[in-house]
């Protein structure tokens, strides 16, 4: 019951407006400002207030991708992880990389540290897929507490509050776990000037998916990226008669 | 050393710089721009995050960890008062003042019992300092202080007025300049610490400021304020010196706090131009426009290269008084044309508080008078011009 792991990645900051690359394969990363991933920065608060309570004694923060994720695994490391795991995906690798190949890194990485928890962020802000937590549960058969609003540990269970359509739903599951961080779970924490002073310091492993005996061969191809329809102004209509007969007419009933 | 990367490599900032600035943009843009014009409108000292800003490290970046600061260079406290002021001009003043004016002269001349006792509570936001040296019968002749300090036994008695003292009605602890001697003229200046409050010593009231509206600024009257004499700081007669490297270095705090509002009527200009639109177009398309917001972004950049020359000089040890006086002065003309020019780019919105671009107008303008007068820094610069040119 020491150690948790955190995952943490790096994206599009959420204030850019993104734009997709001429020839429609993806959108511009080129010169664009990154930032975490604003559920990771949620779940690495998470992390770093059970260790300040005493639940855990160490937190790792891990990031797959090129060179630049580790300033991401950086800013955990100042907002208070004790170390950082780099998972070196460059290139067409990383263009292609999606939540089935970074969940089977997690997968061995949970279970090379012997994690007894592992907190992400609910989805990423890029991709929005939302299914990393859950896979990387899947492949450890291990159980999971997914948009966590509240994160209570009790002995060797965890109790998790998750936000459903319905409201709030609680459940209690045995560790080691995987939870996944909603936007109410708690408010991030600045990095203090000293603690980024002490990031420094801190270590980074660097490692490729090869040596976690990690396959990231995508089985998904992207043919095609397009920017959403401008969106067109709406049509008012006096009674509800007429409100009928437009919908009618457009088709949509 | 921490900025260990040669002056002017053209690559980015060193990582902790950058992360370190980045942190103090994200409190800027989410705690402080949306209370800025609150803080400003209603004369509001703002305290918790003052304090909040203190337990970042903000309000004692160069001090040293074992004395409760963040053990960060000086170009990292540039950059901090930089994006601090981006955010709210006032609260950047009040960060500069705390660690340029208060805490610097205590770190570079106290004694390590003073450094204790003087710099490590006022750290954590808590407390903040201020520095008295200008007085109503002089400002920019800083040698003729009038203020004096007489010894009676085991005290200093000290006696005079001491003006424009920004922090002053916030602060726990001021850095007073009094001669102990008249006839010494400027070489019979010596350096104070004096607690706040403390008998003898009174505020004047509030000053009604045209900016930085956040900040007190007022006389301090002593009269008859006794002090230990362990409260001198540095030697006999080194006031006038300790005051003057003092303002060396406030002055590129200064300059980071006027390029931090500089950009903030850029930023507010340039979000314009996309958006009104006029003849048609959005007016970012006009060449009037246009021209206006590239003198602005040249005017800005210029002086922070500078501020960051005169900032990783100082880290480097070596002598920086020249451009420490050109950063400030290059900063705070650009403050002052670009607020101006943010203003003629939104026309009769930035005349309104609906929109910051007023705010920044008023705030920038101090920038070209406190801790040294434009016209001062014009004497710095050519003093250690026409030295180097000597035949």
């Amino acid at each position: 019951m020491s150690r948790v792991l955190v995952g943490v990645k790096r994206v599009i900051d959420y204030a850019v407006k993104v734009r997709v690359k001429p020839d429609h394969s993806g959108v511009v990363t080129d010169g664009v400002k990154h930032s975490m991933n604003p559920f990771c920065e949620i779940a690495v608060e998470e992390a770093v207030k059970l260790k300040e309570k005493k639940l855990f004694k160490e937190v790792v923060a891990v990031s797959c991708g090129p060179a630049q994720a580790t300033e991401t695994i950086r800013t955990a490391l100042a907002m208070g992880c004790d170390r950082g795991i780099h998972v070196e995906v460059t290139g067409k690798d990383y263009e292609s990389l999606g939540p089935l190949q970074v969940s089977k890194i997690f997968a061995a990485l949970a279970k090379k540290e012997e994690a007894s928890l592992v907190i992400l962020g609910k989805q990423a802000i890029d991709d929005d897929c939302n299914q990393t937590g859950q896979m990387t549960a899947a492949l450890l058969d291990w159980p999971q507490g997914t948009f966590a609003s509240e994160v209570e540990i009790e002995g060797d269970k965890v109790k998790v509050v998750r936000e459903i359509d319905g409201g709030l739903e609680t459940i209690k599951i045995n560790m080691p776990a995987v939870v996944t961080a909603d936007l109410r779970l708690n408010t991030p924490r600045y990095a203090t000037l000293p603690n980024i002073m002490k990031a420094k310091k801190k270590k980074i492993a660097n490692m490729k998916p090869a040596d976690l005996g990690v396959d990231i061969v995508s089985r998904l191809e992207v043919l095609r990226v397009d920017e959403p329809p401008t969106r067109l102004a709406g049509v008012k209509v006096e009674t509800v008669d007429d409100l009928v007969a437009k919908l009618k007419e457009s088709g949509t009933i | 050393p921490f900025a260990s990367f040669l002056l002017f490599s053209p690559g980015p900032l060193p990582e902790m710089h950058q992360m370190m600035r980045q942190t103090c943009r994200d409190y800027a843009d989410r705690e402080l721009a949306p209370i800025a014009g609150k803080l400003d409108k209603e004369h509001l000292f703002p305290a918790q995050q003052v304090h909040e800003l203190g337990s970042m490290g903000v309000m004692a970046v160069e001090v040293p960890e074992e004395l409760g600061g963040a053990g960060m260079d000086y170009l990292a406290y540039a950059l901090a008062v930089e994006e601090i002021s981006r955010g709210c001009g006032s609260t950047g003043c009040v960060v500069s003042v705390n660690n340029s004016l208060y805490i610097g002269p205590i770190l570079k001349f106290g004694t390590q019992e003073q450094k204790e006792q003087w710099i490590t509570p006022f750290t954590t936001g808590e407390k903040v300092g201020c520095f008295a040296l200008s007085e109503p019968g002089n400002g920019s002749d800083a040698g003729a202080a009038s203020t004096s300090a007489r010894q009676e036994g085991d005290e200093w008695v000290l006696n005079g007025t001491k003006a424009w003292i920004t922090n002053s009605w916030d602060a726990s602890a001021v850095v007073v300049f009094a001669s102990t001697d008249k006839s010494l003229k400027h070489k019979g200046i010596s350096a104070f610490l004096v607690p706040m409050p403390h008998p003898g010593l009174s505020l004047g009231k509030k000053e009604d400021k045209l900016g930085i509206r956040a900040t007190s600024t007022a006389n301090i009257i002593l009269d008859d304020c006794r002090i230990p004499l362990g409260n001198m700081l540095g030697s006999p007669g080194a006031g006038f010196k300790i005051a003057m490297q003092t303002l060396d270095s406030g002055r590129i705090g200064i300059a980071s706090q006027a390029l931090g509002i500089a950009q903030a009527a850029l930023d507010c200009a340039a979000d314009y131009a996309h958006k009104r639109t006029a003849f048609g177009a959005p007016i970012g398309k006009l060449q009037a426009v246009q021209f206006k917001l590239a003198d602005m972004a040249v005017a800005v950049e210029s002086a922070r290269l500078l501020t960051w020359k005169a900032a990783m000089l100082k880290d480097a040890k070596k002598p920086f008084t020249k451009e420490a006086a050109m950063a400030k002065l290059a900063a705070s003309e650009a403050a002052t044309f670009c607020s101006h020019q943010s203003i003629q780019v939104l026309g009769g919105m930035g005349y309104v508080t609906d929109m910051p671009a007023e705010r920044h107008y008023r705030d920038a303008r101090i920038t070209e008078i406190y801790e040294g007068t434009s016209e001062i820094q014009r004497l710095v610069i050519a003093g250690q011009l026409l030295k180097e040119n000597a035949p």
